[in-house]
């Protein structure tokens, strides 16, 4: 069966698709920066699932040791989800670059450092999958996160760019844009119910944009109107508004 | 964490509190140690106060299974994982739930702090019965595994003790090995509570045993009921066309209730249902047939969100049990509620097995639940049932409790001088603690 690698396993987010892409009868690989946290999901997918698990130490801004990182692994992947990044509080990132730099590279430098050997591998074999878990926040930049939004603002762009290039390769690029998640990093905030998927959801969107193919994809469809309405407001009333 | 608007599954109380989450073993004593006090909270489904507090810590990311032996049928997983996950590994394997509750929708955490019981109580104990360890953190961080044979103290507070004890991390337990997925149930329709509890002795060697009891009937009448009955199917029992695939996890359905509604609407509903399934053409007095073990054991589960059918005050839920000579207490009761018309139109019937454990509910006897929405003088009233209760010699459920006063839990749980003392010395400066506990003088 084909092997999935998952970069940022240790987020609820990507255990909601380990966890599905196990059901599905995957093998999984599971990258996080801190690998023994990782050891209870990679019992608990073998456990339940019967599919080869295996845990892999992997950070994602330390960008020299992608390349060994990678070509360590042994089957190399046939899917590769991307699912890490870092977000704090934009103001204080304003004033403190080391917050600032590791938003921007965990959100964008590393992903492109890690995808850009991905994507070579996959090049060469013809053959695979690369999924990007975004954010609508790099729609449209705001005064109250910009920092975070345009490094996903950036790693978009890159999915874009990757997705056209590899699509002449025979590899497919999805770009995963998931608006309000239900995770430990939101728990506690009275996000809207309406507009806030739980993991599971985006997990399951991943793994249909996956088998079907598919490009740019949201989790809550209306996410796709709301941007499109953001997206057009002129920026001389956009610019006044406190958002 | 941030302050998050809670309540349990009765909708009553409401509360602000702040929520902590947390996945893996590393961040536990961190949360513990920067936390005031806490309480430990796993899916909200006990109905009145039990896992509110100004502070909790939610299990549910924290959810792993940790080993499953197929051959010797014992489960081990952390304590945030929830019964319908678990339902989903085991059952395929031809593993079942030792005992579960009326709802799949609880976790592991849940069960023990409940000490829940199921419709086989009678037979099979309480969930506690079935743990062969588990692991705690306590209140000053240190992590301690108990059992039946260790730390005996602690394992015995812990299971039904409200999660006062310590945070139960991981559980290992003992599951029920089955032929297939389905049951096989009977239903008979009793005329009167007599005919009810002659029904109830009759089949006491039935692994599964409930009755849903009109509350409203009276004259001869009084105490209709139906009482259902199960087995676990056997393969040969199962009818040809589900033989291929006896082990068959059942299709995942619910309908969403999304809306608060005033409380008579969902009675109105079990009214008619009751009435339909009591009166209907096809309801002889007995019906015999093979269902998957979903309906069976989780009728409800079906209409996600039920509970807001009760409206925007929410409910509470009356449990309690009696002795079995205490038939008249029961009959006591039953006439008090119908004459007040403050509860729901169904009661939910038990017989409990015998059971001596230090703080759980059951007990042997009967064991009655029903609904009450939260309206002016309920509290009255049910403060006035529960010296009936504690009169005949029962007791109420912590765990659908939101409102007793402290002297009713006293009267009813012989030991609970023991159990405070337990719990204080492992939880000494009450720093876990809820608004239950509180309420309860178990932590004042
Ligand atoms: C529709 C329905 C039917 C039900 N039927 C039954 C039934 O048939 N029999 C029965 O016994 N109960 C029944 N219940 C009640 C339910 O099973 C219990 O209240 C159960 O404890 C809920 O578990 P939970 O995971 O939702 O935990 P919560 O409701 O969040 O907490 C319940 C208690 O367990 C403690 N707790 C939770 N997790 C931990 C942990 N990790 N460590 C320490 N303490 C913890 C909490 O502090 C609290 O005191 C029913 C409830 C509903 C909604």
């Amino acid at each position: 069966m084909a092997t999935v690698l998952l970069l940022g396993a240790t987020s609820d987010m990507a255990v909601a698709m380990a966890r599905t892409m196990a059901a599905k009868g995957y093998d999984i690989q599971l990258a996080a920066r801190n690998s023994d946290r990782l050891k209870p999901l990679q019992g608990d997918i073998t456990v339940r699932y019967g599919v080869n698990c295996t845990a892999h130490e992997f950070d994602a801004t330390a960008f020299a040791t992608h390349h060994d990182f990678y070509y360590s692994l042994t089957p190399k992947p046939d899917i590769v989800i991307c699912v890490f990044g870092y977000m704090s509080d934009n103001d204080a990132a304003c004033k403190n670059w080391d917050e600032a730099s590791k938003m921007i590279n965990s959100n964008y430098t590393g992903a492109v450092s890690i995808l850009n050997i991905v994507g070579e591998d996959f090049a060469e074999r013809k053959s695979g999958t690369i999924v990007g878990i975004s954010s609508v926040a790099g729609v449209r930049g705001r005064q109250s996160n910009y920092i975070y939004g345009s490094a996903k603002a950036g790693f978009t762009a890159y999915l874009s760019g990757l997705r056209n290039k590899m699509y002449h390769c025979g590899v497919h690029v999805v770009s995963v844009l998931p608006g309000f998640v239900d995770t430990k990093m939101t728990a506690g905030l009275n996000l809207p119910p309406l507009l806030t998927a739980n993991t599971q959801q985006v997990a399951d969107t991943v793994e249909k944009a996956i088998r079907k193919k598919q490009n740019i994809v949201y989790v809550k469809w209306f996410w796709k109107w709301i941007m499109t309405i953001i997206k057009n407001i002129p920026e001389n009333v956009f610019k006044k508004k406190k958002l | 964490m941030a302050q998050k608007t809670i309540s349990n599954w009765g909708n009553y109380p409401v509360m602000q509190s702040d929520e902590h989450c947390f996945s893996f073993d590393d961040q536990v004593q961190k949360i513990m140690e920067q936390s005031e006090y806490f309480i430990p909270r796993g899916n909200g489904r006990c109905y009145g106060d039990a896992s509110l507090s100004k502070e909790t810590i939610n299990t549910l990311k924290y959810d792993n299974v940790i080993s499953f032996d197929t051959k010797e049928g014992i489960f081990e997983c952390q304590s945030g994982i929830t019964l319908d996950k678990i339902l989903e590994i085991i059952v395929p394997k031809g593993w079942f739930l030792p005992v579960t509750p009326g709802t799949k929708f609880i976790t592991v955490g849940g069960a023990v702090g409940s000490d829940v019981h199921g419709k086989n109580h009678h037979v099979d104990g309480s969930f506690s019965n079935h743990i062969v360890e588990m692991e705690l953190v306590l209140a000053n961080g240190s992590i301690m595994v108990c059992s039946p044979e260790i730390h005996t103290d602690l394992f015995e507070a812990t299971c039904g003790g409200m999660g006062l004890t310590g945070l139960i991390t991981r559980v290992k337990f003992r599951l029920k090995k089955i032929e297939t997925s389905y049951i096989k149930q009977k239903q008979i329709k009793a005329e009167n509570l007599d005919e009810i509890i002659r029904l109830f002795d009759e089949y006491k060697n039935s692994t599964y045993s409930v009755a849903w009891i009109d509350c409203l009937k009276k004259g001869e009448h009084f105490g209709r009921s139906i009482l259902i009955l199960g087995e676990h199917a056997t393969l040969s029992e199962l009818p040809e066309k589900l033989k291929a695939d006896p082990l068959k996890l059942p299709p995942k359905k619910s309908i969403p209730f999304p809306f608060n509604l005033p409380s008579w609407v969902l009675n109105s509903f079990t009214v008619k249902l009751f009435n339909f399934l009591y009166y209907g053409k096809n309801f002889k007095k007995e019906i015999n047939n093979v269902v998957s073990y979903e309906p069976f054991f989780y009728p409800l589960d079906a209409i996600l969100n039920w509970n807001r059918g009760y409206g925007k005050k929410g409910f509470v839920q009356y449990q309690f049990v009696l002795p079995l000579q205490a038939k008249q207490g029961l009959i006591e009761i039953l006439h008090r509620i119908s004459d007040k018309g403050l509860g729901s139109f169904l009661a939910v019937l038990k017989v409990f097995g015998k059971q001596e454990s230090l703080i759980s509910f059951p007990k042997e006897g009967y064991t009655l639940a029903l609904d009450f929405p939260v309206r002016d003088g309920l509290f009255d009233f049910l403060d006035e049932l529960d010296q009936v209760v504690l009169q005949y010699g029962g007791r109420l459920y912590m765990s659908k409790d939101a409102r007793m006063k402290p002297d009713v839990l006293k009267a009813g749980y012989p030991r609970l001088e023991e159990f405070k003392r337990i719990i204080h010395q492992y939880n000494p400066k009450g720093k876990i603690r809820s608004v239950q506990s509180d309420r309860l003088e178990l932590t004042t």
